[in-house]
């Protein structure tokens, strides 16, 4: 009881305080971002903002002379081009069909880690070599393992009804797209995992408990009570990696160079700007790149109510 | 039922193990193939003569081959160059992103939100947008092919990473020490260094490996701003390797540079799976 008559005089005495002190705090705190702040924007706002006045231009490394203002143009050359939409096309089909296959196969990882009581600690050594294994040499393992002369898939699957001795994954467009997303999603699949199985960590174990003796199935349970409750562990999982997918590069650069019309758009870009030297179009491309990342991470968010603070338990 | 579940469990293991480590064997088998048995076509999983071979030339030449722009490639100096930029763009990120993330994580300021979401949309950002711009401004400013050049954009885009996984691992620091401290005297900064840093060194050592795995990791700048080993990283160099005969590629080889370039990953994930997995997590999903 006197505890508490005693604690509003304090409490003014230390706003009074407060006061001097939030200002030398805010001063501290804007000085200890400032660094961060200017790193992260010198190599990005900048060279965007350099992104977006070269591609009003007719600009080629090569001929640096012939420079000219064209306006537009260099946006409608992209946007009517049929390469670009199959690009973009091909950017789109891998991220839907990887995110959906990792999303399944990592939330199973996710459940089975979960439970495990045993080798928790080669399960967590082994899920992490995919994650921290270079995309490069990931691409280059699937490569040759579905290489036609010194590859195991086709000697070892030849009795599927779709895959022959002698099938060619890098002869056509379908077989080569395959081969580009299992790697993709053999590498990132862990790092799914590991976010779902933080959020299966949060379903509270007394709310399943209740579930079980109420007489809910496994099925039910999943479906009602541990899907609704990770919701934002999952929402920021998908996040994370559409927006990765989104970007792919390493996997096309690797296998197939585009051929087979396996070109992503960030491969496009590449190619226009480092291959062909063609400045100006490549800024257009690189712009119309990174709107379309801000779409996509804007629908995702609207779509899936995507709360990212209260995910970290900020809200 | 409970039996049941041990095995599905078990077997759910079994598949996890298998998922993540076969390829890791089926690099680390090719590699011990001879550049013979390759060349006339090996599909079988194993080798026919396990060979140490190709460590050999890796080692002692030069990545063996011609190059296409008559420059002379060499792994070692590739390797050298990736621990070099990757462990100076980890230190220099981790450093600012611990100054950052304990003002966001302890300090009440105006635009916290703002560096957040700034973070956050730089970690978004499509690194290949800026392959053209960057080209530009490198080669003007001197910093084409040369460390900095790399380790500059890595730094930038690996501070997203390390101020999330920090901040998070920053709040769950007791505040009351620090509070203790400023009471017995001790400024904001003083608290900070004398009390906070000592707790907070497992985030940050837990950050600085995201970051370097990042590094380590990245492929897109590091083909796009250098030309020569002068700075080249190991993925770039490896992208560049394509032997003597392009319609064969020299599978052996590669699958060489590949286990020697996953070796320092496994290593530290054998160490440090556990901070691994809780930064990684901290970061996106607070666990």
């Amino acid at each position: 009881m006197s505890t508490t008559l005693q604690r509003p005089p304090a409490d003014v005495s230390t706003k009074a305080v407060a006061s001097d002190r939030s200002k030398a705090e805010n001063r501290l705190g804007l000085k200890l971002v400032a660094p961060a702040v200017v790193m992260m924007l010198l190599v990005t706002a900048w060279p965007m903002g350099q992104a977006l006045y070269l591609s009003l231009f007719r600009y080629r490394l090569t001929a640096p002379d012939d420079r000219e203002f064209i306006g537009i143009d260099n946006y409608v050359t992209v946007l009517t081009d049929s390469l670009f939409w199959q690009d973009t096309w091909n950017t789109v089909l891998i991220m839907v069909v990887t995110v959906a296959v990792e999303l399944v196969i990592g939330f199973a990882f996710a459940m089975v880690m979960h439970r495990i009581i045993f080798a928790r600690g080669l399960m967590r050594t082994s899920i992490l070599i995919p994650y921290g294994i270079i995309t490069v040499v990931s691409a280059f393992a699937w490569q040759f393992a579905f290489s036609l002369n010194n590859g195991f898939v086709n000697a070892w699957f030849s009795w599927l009804p779709w895959i022959a001795e002698d099938t060619n994954w890098f002869g056509d467009h379908w077989h080569a797209m395959f081969a580009i997303m299992v790697s993709e999603i053999w590498k990132t699949t862990p790092f799914m995992a590991l976010l779902l199985l933080a959020g299966l960590s949060q379903v509270s174990e007394d709310m399943l408990e209740a579930a079980q003796v109420d007489g809910a199935t496994w099925w039910q349970r999943l479906w009602k009570v541990i899907l609704p409750n990770m919701r934002a562990a999952i929402m920021v999982a998908v996040l994370f990696r559409a927006l990765d997918a989104y970007r792919i590069f390493d996997n096309i650069y690797i296998m197939t160079r585009g051929a087979q019309d396996t070109e992503s758009i960030s491969f496009l870009t590449y190619r226009q700007v480092i291959e062909q030297m063609q400045l100006g179009l490549g800024s257009a491309l690189s712009v119309l790149l990174f709107l379309s990342v801000l779409l996509l991470a804007w629908l995702i968010v609207k779509l899936f109510r995507v709360d990212l603070a209260s995910a970290r338990g900020e809200g | 039922m409970k039996g049941k579940n041990a095995i599905g469990t078990w077997v759910g293991f079994l598949l996890i193990l298998l998922w993540c480590l076969f390829p890791v064997a089926w690099i680390i088998s090719l590699s011990f193939k001879s550049v013979n048995e390759t060349a006339v076509g090996s599909p079988q999983f194993l080798p026919k003569d396990a060979t140490f071979e190709n460590y050999k030339a890796l080692w002692d030449w030069p990545f063996i081959g011609p190059d296409p722009t008559g420059v002379e490639q060499d792994f070692q100096k590739a390797l050298l160059n990736s621990f070099g930029i990757s462990i100076i763009a980890t230190v220099l990120s981790v450093i600012l992103a611990t100054l950052a993330a304990y003002a966001i994580a302890r300090l009440e300021f105006k635009g916290k939100r703002l560096v957040l979401s700034l973070a956050l949309a730089i970690a978004m950002f499509p690194v290949v947008a800026l392959v053209g711009p960057l080209f530009d401004l490198w080669t003007r400013f001197g910093l084409f092919n040369t460390w900095p050049g790399l380790i500059i954009p890595y730094m930038s885009f690996t501070l997203p990473l390390a101020i999330w996984t920090l901040s998070a691992f920053f709040r769950e620091i007791p505040w009351e020490m620090e509070q203790a401290a400023q009471v017995d005297g001790a400024t904001s900064w003083q608290a900070f260094r004398k009390v906070i840093v000592p707790l907070a060194a497992p985030g940050v050592f837990t950050a600085a490996i995201l970051t370097f795995f990042f590094a380590w990791n990245e492929f897109v700048l590091a083909i796009s701003l250098t030309s020569t080993t002068a700075s080249r990283t190991v993925p770039a160099q490896m992208s560049f390797f394509v032997g003597p005969d392009p319609f064969n590629p020299p599978y052996a080889q590669l699958a060489t540079a590949s286990v020697i370039v996953t070796l320092p990953v496994i290593i530290i994930v054998l160490l440090f799976q556990r901070k691994i997995v809780a930064g990684l997590t901290s970061g996106a999903v607070k666990g």
